[in-house]
């Protein structure tokens, strides 16, 4: 990983390389989940992120493991891309003991103390209070760190996130919001439910500097916030990315999509950020076949090792259903 | 503060629980709205600003939400926040991040994180401030796994049970009612710690038991001395904390006096009351001589005239008259 303060990314071949790396193994992790969901592996709400891949994937070059990450229901690819360990994500799916929540979260709920990533946060718009006193205490504790905060465009919406831009600016606290607007809150498009569409203005509202990026572009999120995260460890205060995205597959696994056009989602696709980022490689001469089949294959046995491990996981003993209700005296 | 004995009102008890864990931890920090220049809407929080500066006492936006879960990310990212919200009705702004964060991370995280934060709360009625300000909803709130629930009625609890709250690594929610502010009393100058797992008996007595909480609590020990003079030896008990409810110190009590009565500023149906009467039953029934008797609001919105309020809320006569029911059989 490059130095995380630094300003610019360093489109090295083995940088490009990474990053193509991460999307597709979030990728072929949540294309496996869809399968285990059909064999009834994984159960619950699936929400996968495939095609929004570059914005985790992106994000996460800016942060160092001191920074602090919050994320929504739709967190699979954040978890990963934080670098959640992608056995311990797979057992969760599972609801095993194995799991990176010890199973209790599954889907929504990952959770990660080693790596500071605090949910997998089903309530839309809940979890942007807590990167604000997550990112409170950074600066009262004198450090550098960032709250970094995914959300949708459907939070946008919600009081926490006008609450939260407010209060994250009133205080300049070390906030970056990255909104991922892929257009829809789960059936209702973004313009049937804003009277102003353009969110990075809103932020503007509450004086929090904002900007658009094109989620599609993972090279573009990635300086996008290398830039920005710059700034707020400087002091500024908090951010606003606004992501542009779209989710290619249906909201969860219960969504017959009625509310889309099969030609929107195909025109769509055609920005895959990772044949994007894919076919740019390969017009630049960094990129060769045998480099995309050594993914590939790399990312495959991962996958395949998870999914052993998961299976072969253990149900946490229902005579320990009630541990960890409340921590004990003395625990952090 | 050395002097041998001195007398306080609850409010600068309170005031002084916050003060000494500013001084004592750099974790702690006190938000919420109002709560330095205004110096908090019941002025507990006077004169703090000034002593620690706005880093530590953070005057918010009237944003509950915002601010409440500010406080569970702090605590998550290793401080020792204390929220105050004016009054538990403007805590339901906050009820999101309360049932939804708070009290739910430590279990859905497989143990890996706590939420070590306390929030006070000013809850009831009697100050004729209607039905948006006086409602008693802490039982809600105890019937969160997740949450503990105190509820200090004594100088002793206001001034020590903030101590055991920080110590706590769980969410602690500390409900103050609005009409024990100003009782004052005497305070020994030593420094007793208090627990927050139990209740207590505040007056020892054989026939009956009655079991209250918070600002019901003198009502009560007034209803216990009217029983005397009949001759009724009440034992009331406090229960200081109503979530995890010390339901031993309860049936301990019935088992000796055999009769029952609960005193709750909540409504009746689906409360705290009806929790602590079907305890009674699951651990007590055949100590019983006679049917729970139970004292509540009346199930109506707080009215704003001083005497539509004061006979929505459980009196002492009420309390008397519950207590010698039990006896008549």
């Amino acid at each position: 990983m490059n130095d995380s303060h630094a300003q610019k990314p360093h489109l090295s071949r083995e940088h490009l390389l990474a990053l193509l790396r991460a999307m597709v193994r979030i990728r072929r992790f949540e294309e496996k989940c869809a399968e285990l969901y059909q064999q009834e592996k994984i159960r619950g709400f699936l929400h996968l992120y495939i095609g929004e891949e570059a914005i985790a994937v992106g994000a996460m070059q800016a942060l160092s493991p001191a920074d602090a990450v919050v994320a929504t229901y739709r967190e699979h690819g954040h978890a990963l891309a934080r670098g959640v360990s992608l056995d311990a994500v797979m057992a969760e799916m599972y609801g095993k003991a194995e799991g990176c929540s010890r199973g209790r979260g599954g889907s929504m709920h990952l959770f990660d103390a080693s790596t500071r990533f605090y949910g997998g946060n089903a309530i839309v718009g809940g979890g942007l209070p807590l990167a604000v006193g997550l990112a409170l205490a950074e600066k009262m504790n004198k450090r550098d760190g960032v709250a970094a905060c995914f959300f949708g465009e459907g939070a946008v919406a919600e009081g926490e996130f006008h609450e939260c831009l407010n209060l994250a600016e009133l205080w300049r606290l070390p906030v970056l919001f990255v909104c991922e607007n892929n257009l829809y809150a789960m059936g209702t498009r973004l313009e049937r439910s804003e009277s102003q569409p353009d969110i990075h203005i809103k932020a503007q509202s509450y004086n929090v500097p904002a900007e658009v990026v094109d989620g599609m572009d993972v090279v573009a999120v990635e300086a996008a916030t290398r830039r920005v995260c710059t700034a707020i460890r400087g002091g500024s205060g908090p951010a606003l990315l606004e992501c542009r995205t779209y989710r290619f597959r249906a909201h969860s696994m219960f969504d017959p999509q009625l509310y889309r056009d099969k030609a929107e989602v195909e025109e769509w696709k055609h920005r895959d950020p990772i044949d994007r980022l894919s076919s740019w490689m390969r017009e630049t001469g960094v990129l060769h076949d045998s480099d995309l089949t050594a993914i590939e294959a790399e990312v495959a046995a991962e996958i395949e090792h998870s999914v052993a491990f998961a299976e072969s996981g253990h149900w946490e003993l229902v005579a320990e259903l009630t541990h960890d209700v409340y921590a004990a005296a003395g625990a952090r | 503060m050395t002097d041998a004995v001195r007398e306080i009102t609850y409010r600068d008890a309170v005031r002084e629980a916050i003060r000494e864990a500013l001084l004592a931890d750099p974790r702690v920090f006190l938000m919420g709205e109002d709560v330095g220049r205004y110096g908090g809407c019941y002025a507990v929080t006077k004169g703090l600003l000034d002593e620690f500066g706005p880093e530590r006492i953070r005057d918010t936006p009237l944003s509950e939400s915002a601010f409440v879960g500010a406080g569970i990310g702090a605590a998550l990212g290793g401080m020792r926040p204390i929220v105050e919200i004016m009054t538990v009705n403007f805590s339901l702004l906050a009820l999101d991040q309360i049932v939804n964060n708070a009290a739910t991370i430590r279990h859905m995280s497989g143990g890996q994180f706590s939420v070590p934060l306390v929030i006070r709360m000013a809850t009831g009625a009697g100050r004729q401030l209607a039905a948006q300000h006086s409602h008693s909803l802490e039982g809600w709130y105890a019937h969160i796994p997740g949450l503990k629930v105190v509820t200090p009625a004594t100088l002793d609890d206001a001034r020590f049970m903030l101590t055991a709250a920080l110590a706590d690594p769980n969410p602690v929610l500390i409900f103050e009612h609005v009409m024990l502010y100003n009782r004052s009393g005497v305070l020994p100058p030593d420094t007793r710690p208090v627990d927050i797992h139990s209740a207590i008996v505040r007056r020892p007595g054989k026939d009956v038991t009655v079991v209250t909480y918070g600002g019901t609590l003198f009502k009560t020990l007034d209803a216990a001395a009217e029983l005397a003079k009949d001759g009724i030896e009440a034992e009331v008990i406090d229960l200081r904390v109503l979530r995890p409810l010390d339901a031993e110190t309860v049936l301990a009590s019935v088992t000796k006096t055999r009769r029952a009565v609960i005193v709750d500023e909540g409504w009746r149906s689906g409360s705290l009351s009806a929790e602590i009467s079907a305890r009674i039953m699951e651990g007590a029934f055949w100590e019983l001589d006679a049917p729970v008797g139970r004292v509540c609001s009346a199930e109506v919105p707080i009215p704003y005239p001083h005497h539509l309020e004061e006979a929505a809320l459980p009196q002492a006569a009420a309390i008397v008259a519950a207590a010698k029911a039990t006896m008549s059989g």
